[in-house]
């Protein structure tokens, strides 16, 4: 038995680094610090539905084969594909993804990481207006104001709030750990009440005012105050000193109201997006007297209407609030490593997603050479998809091209988009089975453990690239010969 | 393999060779005695200039902030691209180009050593696993330490020794090369939002005054024995009237400088020089700072040569880019890093017809014409800050020729021409001097001791430009300067011969270099210092170092330390 100190956990873009892991007979047993989905992880990364061989299609089917034939049977389809698609690299390392833009490059095609059905608005609002951030450190030692925006931590990043924002103690701001834990305690009651109630009367939940959005007296009390802007009263919101509770779709109107009310502009209306205008110059003077203010947010805001439009006001907002006061906004990122996809992507080709290798040079415009758009005007004849499941995610006709091209896969474990593929590899669990390196959700690089060994013979999303990579090569110089 | 660059004119200012026919020879990397003439492989040189290959010891190639401005600017990748060849990547640029072509473009130009001014530690992995992704170039990289936490607690105790143990620490772990600091004190007052203004400003909650700060790390500098003096961006850099900040800092610094050698960089000079008391009234301080820097012996400068394009500008002075995107309403990024430092990106256009920026471009030649010593001050455009370091054949053809850079000045603002000095300087650079300015002083001031010279033993890095200095005039023909630095006829790097007539023949990785500093007590990991590690940062100590293996071709320099 041995314990494992400093893991880091590849799961979500928070990237804690602070995981403990007992290891016996080369087997995680126990995680100490982690949350709900890092001990998953940890404890489930060796299920029996996990693949040991790559598989090919024969007649319909997958059968196993030897990794050098899957390898070559990729590299033809790669080599041979006018237009190929590469498509996922959130849920890898930087060293595969490396080797990925390499790839994407010998065989001219479009790559794109997940980002396009995410995160990519945030990067084109950064790309029209800029960003006012730091890393999370920053926050967690100055920030008196947090507010989270259409994204729910509690759930999604769960232990965002105690590693970096409102319960952790900084140097010059102390956590609000204890007044969170009452209202933790109270809405834990609340949600039994409404449970019974709900399974009693069988009534619908759907969409429920719950907030009548009037801000607390003790808004402007001195130390950390949470603020959560989402459409529903997620868990977070249940933990916030304050609830403000947004029409589906009216995210907008609110921050452009409050855009307002920052720069000093009158507002000719009682209401926005169904907050009185008295409520939101509450909320604007919270956020100028605030000596460090923080807006995080996620797909509530990127994926709504408005998308990108979105992201470009809110950082607007946060660039007028720093003629005030300090103000910075981050995305919370999903994925462990996206961060790091784009970041690579970017030192490399100059751009984050979206790029299209064909022309031999990378090109770059969301909407024409992002991979659904490809999808959807089905144009590519290939695909390759690693650490991600596009099939069960992708709009429906989207996939639909997808399925009916050759279709590589490299993924841990089976998903919807390996058992519809051509060519499935398995491979190794990166960060548990493979050390590499992810950028956390602030760029802040910290390295993966390889904490066990793979299961006999499975090699790593980094070597099947290279080996293909290799392959595409070999395969290209001799069709250059034989013509 | 063997290598005979013969019958070209030699400059290597180090060893003191000013244009002598000369043939240098090459064995395994290395410069020679001689080789034996039937086996080498032989250069033609005749006709041509030869110098050690070019050292830029101030450029933003690699790292977070770099690669944010690339994110933020895909406009300015859309035109200039770089297709993929036989032999090289992709890539695109224009003013901050992807790592590939960063690397094929600096050794077109015969550049074969390029610094990296500027690493949030904390972003340490990602600057050197880019720094990897930058080939043909020999790097380095300098952490950011002026404003972090540590360094303002021990220089505000007085603890010195203590101080530069910590900073022996932080250049092994990150795998750096110098001390840089940037707005001492004023990263740290940005962290709420605030600035230092003077070199005596307090620095909010800490207690300590810029002054305080470098001529703290300038004795932790010589403490340690680094190779290279501290790295420093003054205080109020950008603002108009910041040269009396400027002269304070090094007169600040005159006593500490025992032997007369250099004790301090400070860098891109140009946008501290600025005179005047608002932008309508700026004008060049070159005179005032130049004839201070020709009676001292305590400093090195670089230029920080401001180009008429369109670039971006970024450093870790967040406060200065948020004075530049309230005077330019363009997209703007902040990016501060916990206990360590703050960063900012601006895309700017400078303009021959906006006289601030007129007098900006006028103010760098001033200052590298008026200092006459060509040890003291180097050319650089603080890329891409000024402009994109392909624009240095330019500079180049301006310092060299009186008549190209009048040419330029006659098109600028007539407020810029009225101001500038100028018309009145009459001075050219030599190829001997411009081998001093481009690679000789540089590598100098870096310590670099087999870089930078052609003596026996040095690195064989060296570039062959095709001009002849017997038949051609180069202040009168800047057009022809201009196109010979732009494609060098050779770059050699360690040896092998990457470049011929401005095309990448070879691609070769090039090693990162960094310190490694022996210390008699080292820090230890005591309770202590875990206990302010988790305090301080939001990662684990375990997870923070820059492992060997994020450095692909290392190339530790060891350093003994007196403490």
């Amino acid at each position: 038995m041995s314990v494992v100190k400093s893991v880091t956990c590849p799961v979500c873009g928070c990237l804690c680094d602070d995981i403990e892991l007992t290891v016996e007979d080369g087997k995680v047993t126990h995680v100490r610090k982690g949350c709900a989905m890092c001990e998953s992880k940890f404890l489930n990364y060796v299920s029996e539905h996990r693949v040991k061989t790559p598989l090919v299609r024969k007649d319909g089917k997958l059968v196993p084969t030897s990794y050098e034939d899957a390898i070559h049977k990729s590299a033809e389809i790669l080599a041979n594909a006018k237009y190929p698609i590469l498509y996922g690299w959130s849920s890898t390392d930087c060293e595969a993804q490396r080797i990925g833009v390499e790839l994407a490059e010998e065989v001219g095609g479009v790559l794109d990481n997940t980002a396009v059905v995410c995160h990519g608005p945030s990067i084109i609002g950064v790309q029209e207006a800029g960003i006012p951030t730091s890393t999370l450190g920053q926050i967690r030692h100055r920030a008196d104001l947090i507010i989270y925006w259409g994204c729910d931590p509690w759930s999604a990043h769960p232990r965002h709030l105690e590693r970096y924002t409102a319960f952790t103690d900084g140097r010059f701001e102390d956590s609000e750990w204890m007044s969170y834990i009452n209202k933790v305690k109270a809405s834990v009651g609340k949600k039994k009440l409404s449970s019974v109630k709900r399974r009693s009367f069988q009534c619908e939940t759907e969409y429920e005012k719950i907030s009548d959005n009037k801000p607390p007296v003790d808004l402007n009390k001195e130390g950390r105050k949470l603020v959560v802007v989402d459409v529903r009263e997620s868990m977070t919101a249940k933990v916030a000193d304050y609830f403000v509770q947004v029409k589906p779709g009216k995210d907008y109107e609110i921050m452009a109201a409050i855009r307002s009310i920052v720069n000093e502009e009158e507002l000719d209306v009682d209401e926005v997006g169904g907050v009185p205008v008295e409520y939101l110059e509450e909320i604007v003077d919270t956020m100028v007297n605030a000596k460090f203010g923080v807006i995080f947010f996620g797909m509530g805001l990127t994926q709504s209407a408005g998308k990108f439009r979105n992201i470009e006001l809110a950082i607007s907002l946060t660039r007028d609030l720093n003629r005030r006061t300090k103000f910075v906004i981050l995305p919370m990122r999903g994925h462990f490593n996206v961060t790091g996809a784009n970041t690579v992507f970017t030192w490399q080709s100059g751009y984050p997603y979206a790029i299209d290798f064909s022309l031999g040079y990378p090109k770059y415009n969301p909407g024409e050479t992002t991979c659904v758009d490809v999808l959807l005007r089905e144009q590519s004849d290939a695909a390759l998809v690693i650490a991600s499941d596009p099939v069960s995610n992708f709009p429906r006709k989207a996939a639909e091209h997808l399925v009916k091209n050759p279709l590589i896969v490299i993924d841990p474990h089976m998903n919807v988009t390996s058992m519809v593929g051509d060519v499935v590899f398995p491979s190794a669990v990166v960060g548990v089975e493979k050390a590499g390196t992810a950028y956390r959700m602030d760029h802040v690089p910290l390295p993966l453990k390889k904490v066990v060994e793979p299961p006999e013979g499975l090699l790593s999303d980094e070597e099947i690239l290279r080996r293909i990579v290799e392959d595409v090569r070999v395969i290209k110089s001799q069709k250059k010969e034989a013509n | 393999m063997e290598l005979l660059i013969k019958n070209g004119f030699i400059f290597d200012p180090i060893n003191e060779i000013n244009g002598e026919k000369m043939d240098i020879a090459i064995r395994n990397g290395k410069i020679v005695e001689s080789v034996n003439d039937q086996k080498a492989r032989v250069i033609d040189a005749t006709g041509l200039t030869v110098m050690p290959g070019g050292v830029d010891i101030h450029s933003h190639i690699a790292g977070g902030e770099v690669n944010m401005g690339r994110l933020l600017r895909p406009e300015d990748h859309v035109k200039d691209v770089e297709r993929k060849t036989a032999l090289t990547r992709s890539g695109v640029g224009y003013s901050i180009p992807s790592t590939f072509t960063t690397g094929y473009r600096y050794s077109k130009m015969g550049y074969t050593t390029v610094m990296n001014p500027s690493m949030a530690p904390l972003g340490a992995k990602h600057t050197h696993e880019e720094l990897n992704d930058i080939p043909m170039l020999d790097k380095a990289t300098y952490p950011l330490i002026g404003d972090w936490w540590f360094v303002l607690e021990y220089l505000k105790q007085g603890d010195i020794e203590a101080c530069a143990r910590h900073v022996a620490w932080m250049m092994n772990t990150t795998k750096g090369y110098a001390i840089k600091i940037v707005n001492p004190g004023g990263l740290e007052s940005w962290g709420f939002g605030r600035n230092v203004h003077s070199i005596d400003d307090q620095v909010p909650n800490f207690g300590i005054t810029p002054r305080e700060i470098v001529r703290g790390l300038v004795k932790v500098n010589n403490m340690l024995n680094l190779p290279h003096t501290i790295h420093l961006h003054t205080n109020n850099l950008g603002l108009p009237g910041n040269y009396t900040t400027t002269l304070d800092t090094m007169k600040a610094l005159e006593d500490l400088s025992t032997d007369g050698k250099p004790i301090c960089h400070i860098t891109h000079l140009q946008f501290s020089s600025f005179a005047g008391d608002d932008w309508g009234s700026m004008h060049s301080a070159a005179d005032e700072v130049s004839k201070y820097i020709n009676n001292r012996s305590h400093m090195t400068f670089d230029m920080g040569q401001v180009i008429f394009t369109d670039t971006t500008t970024m450093t870790a002075d967040g406060p200065f880019e948020f004075t530049l995107f309230e005077l330019s309403g363009h997209k703007w990024v902040n990016s501060d890093v916990e206990t360590e430092t703050s960063g900012g990106i601006i895309p700017f256009h400078y303009k021959r017809k906006n006289p601030v920026n007129a007098i900006q471009w006028s103010t760098a030649l001033e200052l590298a014409l008026l200092i006459k010593d060509p040890w003291k001050i180097f050319m650089t455009t603080d890329h891409p800050n000024g402009g994109p370091f392909i624009s240095y054949p330019k500079i180049i053809a301006w310092l060299t020729s009186r008549k190209a850079r009048m040419a330029v000045l006659k098109k600028c603002h007539k407020k810029a021409q009225k101001k500038s000095l100028l018309p009145s300087i009459k001075r050219e650079l030599s190829l001997y001097e411009l081998a001093i300015v481009t690679r000789a002083g540089q590598a100098k001031a870096l310590g670099l001791t087999n870089k930078g010279h052609l003596g026996v033993g040095a690195d064989a890095d060296i570039s062959v430009y095709n001009v002849n200095p017997e038949t051609t005039d180069i202040a009168q023909k800047p057009k022809l300067v201009r196109r010979a630095f732009s494609d060098a006829a050779y770059t050699i790097k360690d040896g092998n011969i990457v470049v011929k007539d401005g095309k990448i023949v070879q691609t070769v990785s090039g090693k990162t270099m960094w310190l490694d500093i022996d210390i008699a007590k080292e820090v230890e990991l005591d309770d202590e210092m875990k206990r302010r590690f988790k305090e301080y940062w939001t990662v684990e100590y375990d997870n923070y170092p820059v492992f060997d293996h994020y450095v692909k071709v290392s190339s530790p320099i060891t350093v003994k330390a007196d403490v």
